[in-house]
Parts: structure tokens; sequence; C-alpha cells
């Protein structure tokens, strides 16, 4: 059944201003098959799959569905001809029933234009029947009432009613857990069975390994490697890393350069942190493993005012400080690097400049002059973009057109600029490539050397081990146990899970 | 230079098409006396939009400074009632009234967590109820001569201009400061980075309720200034104030600003102030009724939205 070409992509490249996020990227898919396209965050895999759908219109070359050439301009186009792609973020409206739904924008009509709900409901059970008895739903459940994993099948059902020859999955097991994610590749199965051609958007090699008949890896916007069968795992990894992977994490600090505590905490308390006694040293870097809601995010948010301490006392190089607002942090010589970059840290609107003079302008006279400010000026920010090799098309440019890794550099630059004492990095390589991941570590690495205390919190657990000196495990709130660099992740996960039977960090 | 024009704010186009268009079947008003009324009556919006646009750069709307309009011409006559000498306290009582409405406005968005365009239509009906209540439904007092000054007074004989209102002075004054304050300050950039998104500025260290507190104050301030103008040149009524506000929001959005905050100039809004007014002029030159004005004032609004959304998408923004 395998074998007929769906559809190809040849020599697509994709411009953004400033970066090309597709260079000559060609990628065929067939009936009956499962390809997994893999690559790290920020690759061009979902470019590559939004130039397909008509999100994106390429600069160059063609895209031929069942050998015609085709050209889409909106989704809608792609749609109709038996496209679908299923995003991470679902488009469903949570105060509608599954069929609704299902059937948005495309509601069966009786005559003088009244709604078919009778024949809606019949499609939609007739779609979820493919299921088989799987999904526990029917189609008057409201969406907003089923699990992640329900959901993302309401978002197949959808393709399946619209007959959709062709399905893309963006990492669609991201939210889900074990169980949910067995479902998810039996269903995936299934489809393969019925002869549609499945591209499996993913980073994850058991993935790969579990539904992939072939694989290609991008990585920085060009295919590195094309598998017709699925290879071992390293060569994968080879492609989607380009590099070996050992020299990844900067040397851990040696004992000489781990300094006096910078920062102290006694008995800190909120709603969702109980006793917490810590320790942050000068050289050093402490990384911060747990599952999610262990309390990781909290005592970052707690160190910078944002969710402050109820209980308990802070002091900053042996003074006591009070931390009720992130401003109060800052200057107590704290610094956070918030996780969501575009929603926390970023003023996408305007310049890079702007952007990383923020925090100088924020705490300079409010009617100084916003480039010569005695703390930093506009000439120094420039030299700090420029010594960590920011890169866009000119420091002027709005930041939202730059890469993660770029706006991740003008936020560390804009921190910098106050000097502080205390780093909070918060998932700080979220979307980021790997090669600046690779920098974004020495970086972190670099501030502990020159006598900052460095925070990670991370929940990407080889990362957390990779650069800290110290780990220390969260749970249920508390800092539950201690580990000194080259912990294995087993004993980490085994700390982090004892009291979280059943529960898994990803 | 090509690249250069396609990036130029398209408002300063479209003003110069309008001052040709106006200058053609007008002749008058290429001579100073015409130019200069026009600037003249131009003088209160251009004012009330660029303090509008300190609360829509902060991500809000200041429905209530058409009312405080009203409120300082009618509060200004009664308390004077033609009593020259109490003039200059009588404005910077209007002033302290001015800080007063912007601060309370800006606290109740920040601290009770009131959306701008709720807590200042409450403020709007407030002042409004005030105002009539003040003056029993009907205008009263009367305003001294050297209140009028600002916004009647013209100064003759100078050389190559002729005449000069005092109205421009105040004008080109106030919004050289705001100008200044807007994009020259530390203050304006956090203002702007606060309309971006408050999140991100927070958590860069930006005082968040101190920066909407100004932002507002100043819109009330501007208000205020108009209002004392408008007192001159127009005498007291009890609606004069009416609609400003969403002409000052009409002349920003037409500037280029983006509602929600975030992105607008003080240039373009001034632009965008003489636009309005400008189109204002050629409707009556063309003989429309005041009803007509207020249909073109409402399309070129929308438009204006339309046509910044599609620039923006243009150029990948």
């Amino acid at each position: 059944m395998s074998g007929e070409i769906v559809f190809e992509m040849k020599a697509i490249t994709k411009v953004f201003p400033g970066i090309k996020a597709l260079d000559r990227v060609s990628f065929t898919a067939r009936a009956g098959e499962v390809h997994a396209l893999a690559g790290e965050n920020g690759a061009g895999k979902s470019t590559l799959m939004k130039v397909l759908s008509g999100v994106y219109q390429a600069e160059e070359g063609a895209i031929f569905l069942r050998g015609k050439q085709v050209a889409f301009y909106h989704p809608l186009e792609s749609l109709a001809q038996g496209v679908s792609v299923i995003y991470q973020e679902f488009s469903l409206l949570p105060d509608r029933t599954v069929a609704q739904n299902i059937f948005l924008g495309r509601e069966p009509v009786r005559r003088w234009g009244f709604l078919d709900a009778e024949r809606m409901r019949r499609e939609t059970q007739k779609v979820l029947a493919l299921f088989g008895d799987r999904h526990r739903f029917g189609p008057d459940t409201l969406v907003g009432d089923l699990d992640v994993a329900q959901q993302q099948m309401v978002e197949i059902a959808k393709a399946l009613s619209l007959n959709a020859k062709v399905i893309v999955m963006d990492e669609p097991t991201a939210a889900l857990n074990d169980t949910e994610c067995e479902l998810l590749f039996q269903l995936v199965d299934d489809l393969r069975g019925q002869g549609r051609s499945i591209v499996y958007i993913t980073h994850r090699m058991r993935e790969i390994r579990r539904l992939a008949d072939r694989v290609t890896v991008i990585k920085d916007g060009k295919v590195t490697a094309s598998f017709d069968e699925v290879p071992e795992t390293s060569r994968i990894i080879e492609a989607m890393v380009g590099r070996d992977i050992g020299h990844f994490y900067p040397e851990p600090a040696a004992k000489d350069d781990i300094g006096a505590a910078v920062l102290t905490v006694r008995g800190g308390g909120n709603s969702r942190l109980f006793d917490i006694d810590l320790d942050l040293h000068a050289g050093q870097i402490t990384g911060f493993a747990g599952v999610q809601g262990a309390g990781r995010t909290a005592l970052a948010l707690a160190l910078f005012g944002a969710e402050p301490f109820e209980t308990g006392e802070v002091s900053v190089e042996g003074r006591r400080v009070t931390l009720t607002n992130p401003r109060q942090a800052a200057q107590a010589g704290i610094a956070m690097l918030p996780g969501d970059r575009k929603a926390e840290g970023l003023v996408l609107m305007q310049s890079v400049r702007d952007n990383g003079m923020l925090s100088v302008r924020a705490f300079s006279r409010a009617l100084g002059h916003p480039d010569k400010s005695p703390i930093a000026t506009l000439d120094q920010m420039d030299k700090a973009f420029d010594a960590f090799d920011l890169r866009a098309a000119s420091y002027e440019v709005e930041i939202q057109s730059l890469s993660g890794g770029n706006q991740q550099k003008a936020i560390v630059a804009r921190w910098l600029s106050l000097d502080p004492k205390l780093l909070i990095f918060v998932e700080p390589t979220r979307g980021i490539d790997v090669n600046t991941k690779a920098g974004i570590y020495a970086q972190m690495r670099k501030l502990a050397q020159n006598g900052a205390a460095v925070m990670a919190i991370s929940s990407d657990l080889p990362e957390v081990l990779g650069i800290s000196d110290r780990v220390l495990v969260m749970s249920d709130g508390k800092i539950v146990a201690e580990f000194g660099h080259g912990a294995s992740e087993a004993e980490v996960m085994h700390a982090a899970t004892e009291a979280h039977l059943g529960l898994e960090a990803s | 230079m090509m690249d250069r024009l396609k990036q130029m704010n398209p408002v300063f186009l479209v003003l110069l098409l309008l001052f040709v268009a106006i200058a053609i079947l007008s002749p008058y008003f290429l001579q100073p006396t015409g130019y200069m009324n026009f600037l003249k009556r131009a003088a209160p919006i251009a004012i009330l939009a660029v303090g509008q646009l300190y609360v829509i750069n902060s991500g809000g709307f200041d429905l209530s400074a058409g009312a405080l309009v009203t409120l300082t011409v009618i509060g200004s006559s009664i308390l004077l009632d033609g009593e020259a000498s109490a003039t200059w306290w009588v404005i910077l009582a209007m002033l302290g009234v001015g800080v007063t409405v912007g601060t309370v406005n800006a606290l109740v968005v920040s601290w009770l967590r009131v959306p701008s365009i709720i807590a200042t239509l409450g403020m709007m009906i407030t002042l409004s109820g005030i105002a009539l209540t003040w003056s029993g439904g009907a205008p009263r007092g009367y305003l001294p001569e050297n209140f009028r000054f600002f916004g009647r007074f013209l100064i003759k004989d100078l050389p190559l201009i002729k005449i000069l209102p005092v109205a421009v002075i105040v004008m080109i004054v106030v919004c050289a400061l705001l100008w200044w304050l807007m994009h020259r300050t530390n203050y304006g950039k956090r203002l702007i980075a606060m309309g971006d998104n408050p999140k991100a500025a927070l958590l860069a260290g930006v005082p968040l309720t101190q920066t909407r507190i100004v932002a507002f104050a100043m819109s009330s301030i501007s208000a205020v200034i108009a209002g004392i103008l408008l007192g001159g040149f127009a005498g007291v009524s009890t609606d004069v104030g009416v609609g400003l506000e969403l002409q000052a929001i009409t002349a920003a959005v037409i500037g280029g600003a983006q509602l929600l905050g975030g992105r607008g100039t003080v240039g373009a809004t001034i632009a965008g102030a003489l636009v309005l007014q400008a189109m204002f002029t050629l409707l009556n030159i063309l003989g429309f009724p005041k009803p007509v004005r207020d249909v073109v004032q409402g399309l070129i609004l929308i438009s204006a939205v339309v046509i910044a959304g599609y620039r923006r998408r243009r150029s990948g923004g």
C-alpha cells in the first residue's frame, strides 16, 4: 500500500528578516507511511510545514500534491486539498461540543439554512468510530471537559472528517503522559493502515523508533540527513546536533572558584513553598530539578519578588532584604531571565536596543536621556551585543524578527548592565537551537566565573545535570535532596519522584 | 531614498494632500490669517491627542478627557465670574484637578484592575455630572479677558507670518514638552515598553503604577490646557468637550498609534490631529453640514486602523 507519493516539496527556501529559516529543503511523503521530521527546536520543522499548509509562502521552491504543482496562500486552501496540520496549540473552542468543533465553519445545513445538528452528530459519531472505543467521549461532550489527549483526538477527528490525505502532527506528545502517548501511537498506526500519509514532527528518539518508516532530519533550516528506514539513534542525533554531544557543557567549577554565599534564605515559605533553606554561592551554578509543580518556578518567582515569600528571611551578601516586587529584587542584585521569553521577557514591537536597555532605563532617572544613563550608555549596550555575537540585520530592527537565541542574548545583556549578584535562569534554552545552546551554557559558566551566583531551572533534566555544579531536587514545594556535579539522571529522578508515585517528568 | 519614503508614515503625505486641496479650493488658506486660524482651531485637538497618546501607548484609553475639558471651562467660568485677578489661581487649581483626575484614573486601573476603557468611562460620566450639577445645566459665570487671552489673542504685525495666535504658541510648547518626555527620556521608553508587554516591563524593573499615573496625568493635564484654549475662543458652553476624547483617539490612530499600546509617536499624532482638522475644514469649504463631519470622522478612524494593520503585515511586523 505504501509507495505512492502524496506530496513532494522541492528545494524550499523561506527567508525571515535577518534569517534564512529554510534553505533548499526537500521533503517527500508517501501514502501509508509515517515520515518523521526530526530536528532541534528552531531547526525549521514547523516552518516547513507552515509552508506546506499555506501559512507561509516560500521564496523559492515548489510543492507538488499528487503530482500537480500547487501554491497555497491560506491554510483553508490546503485543507480543501486534503492537507491537515495539527499544531501543538489546539484550535478548539472549549465551550462548544465535540461535534460543533469538528464542523466549525462548515456546519451542514438543511433547507432555509437551518443547522442540521442531527447530521453533524451522526457524521461525528462516524468519524469517532474510526478510533474504535478508545475515545470515551461522544459528539455532545464539551471540549473544555476533555483532557489534553482527548482534545488531540478531536483535532485528529477534525482532520479525518475533512478526509485528509496528509496529516501533519507537530510534536503531538508534548503535553501527554505515557498512557496517553501509547494511545496516540496506536491512532497513528491506524491512520497509516488507512493509507494516509503522516508527517510526524518530533525530536524524541523513542517516538521515531516506535512509529517512523522514514526519517528526515533538519538543522538550521537545512536537511542534514534523510533515511529511508530508521537508522541507529546515534546517527539521527548526530544529524540533529551536528557535533559530538560530549563537549556540549562547559567544565564545572573547581573548588577554589566557589566563593561566599551571595544569597541566603532561611525558613522561606508561601502558599507553594515550605521551609526553604538555601545558600547560593558566588562562582557556582546551582541547578534545580523536580517534576512539574514541585516548586522550582515558584522558588524563582519568590526570589525575584514576583510571588514573594510570606515567611522566613532572605539576605543578599549578609544584608537582610525585602523582596516584595521585581523592582526591589533587581535593586538587591537579583536578575531573572524568564522562561517564556515572548510573554515575560521581550517587548516585541521595540528594537533590539530598546529591549537591551529596558532595565537600565527602568533604574535611571525618569527624565534622564534614555541613551546616556550613568548605569550604561547605548554605546556600551551595543558593545555588549557585539561581544555576545548577537546577530540581527541591525540593532534597530524589532526584536520579534530575531531568532530565540539572539533574543535570549539581548535579555542577558539587559540584566548584565545592572551587574547582578545572582542570576536566575528559567528554561534558559527553550526554543533555542543546539549550537546557540552551547553558547548560552558557556555564558552561564562565564557569569559564574566572574563572581555571580547562578541558578538554573529547567525541565530538561540532562541540561540541569550538565550545566550545574550542584543540583537541588525539589518536591511538593520543599528542597528534598542535594547532589554534586556528575549525578545520574536516574538518582535525581528517583529523588524527585519519591513522593510522586507514577508521575514522570518529561 | 525610496526606502525611506516607503517607511515614512503615510499620515504626513495625507496631510500634505489635504493642504493642497484646501489651498486650491480656498486660496485664503495660503494667507497667514488663513493658515494661522487653521492652526489655532487645531491647537486644542492636537494637545488633547498628544496627551491621549500617552495613555494609548501605555496600553489604555482615556475617555474622560472630553468631560474634563467641559469641567475646566464651566468650572473656570463659575470660579472666576469675570474676576481677572483670580485667573492664575484658577488655572493652577484646574491643573490640580487634572493631576487628580489622571491619578485617580491610573490608580483605579492599577490597583483595582479595572480596564482603562471602563475606568475612564466612569470618570467621564462622573465629571460630566459634576459639571452639570455645578452649573445647574446652563452656562453660568463669565471668563475674564486675561483667561481668554490664551485661546483668543493674536500677536500681530510680525514679519513674514504677520500674525501668531497665542494658542499656537501654547500648542507648540506643550507638544514639544510632551515630545521630549515621550521620545527623549527614560520615562517615555518605560511607558512604551509597558504598553508593549506589561509583564516583561514589570519583570525588567519598570515601576508600572508610577508610569501609568504619569501617563494618565499627562492626558488629563492636556485636557485642562485644551479646555483653557477652548474657553478662550469658543466661550462657555456645557457641551464644549463632548466627543473630544474620541477625536483625540482618532487623531492618534490616524497618526499610526497602535491601540492597546507599544507603538506611537508624538510627531505623527500631531499630524493626525491636523489631518482631522483639515478634513473638517475641507468639508466645511465644500458646504457639508456638521453631521457629515461625524460620518467622515468615523470612516477615517476605521480606515486608519485598517491601513495601519495592512502596512504592518506587509512589513512583517
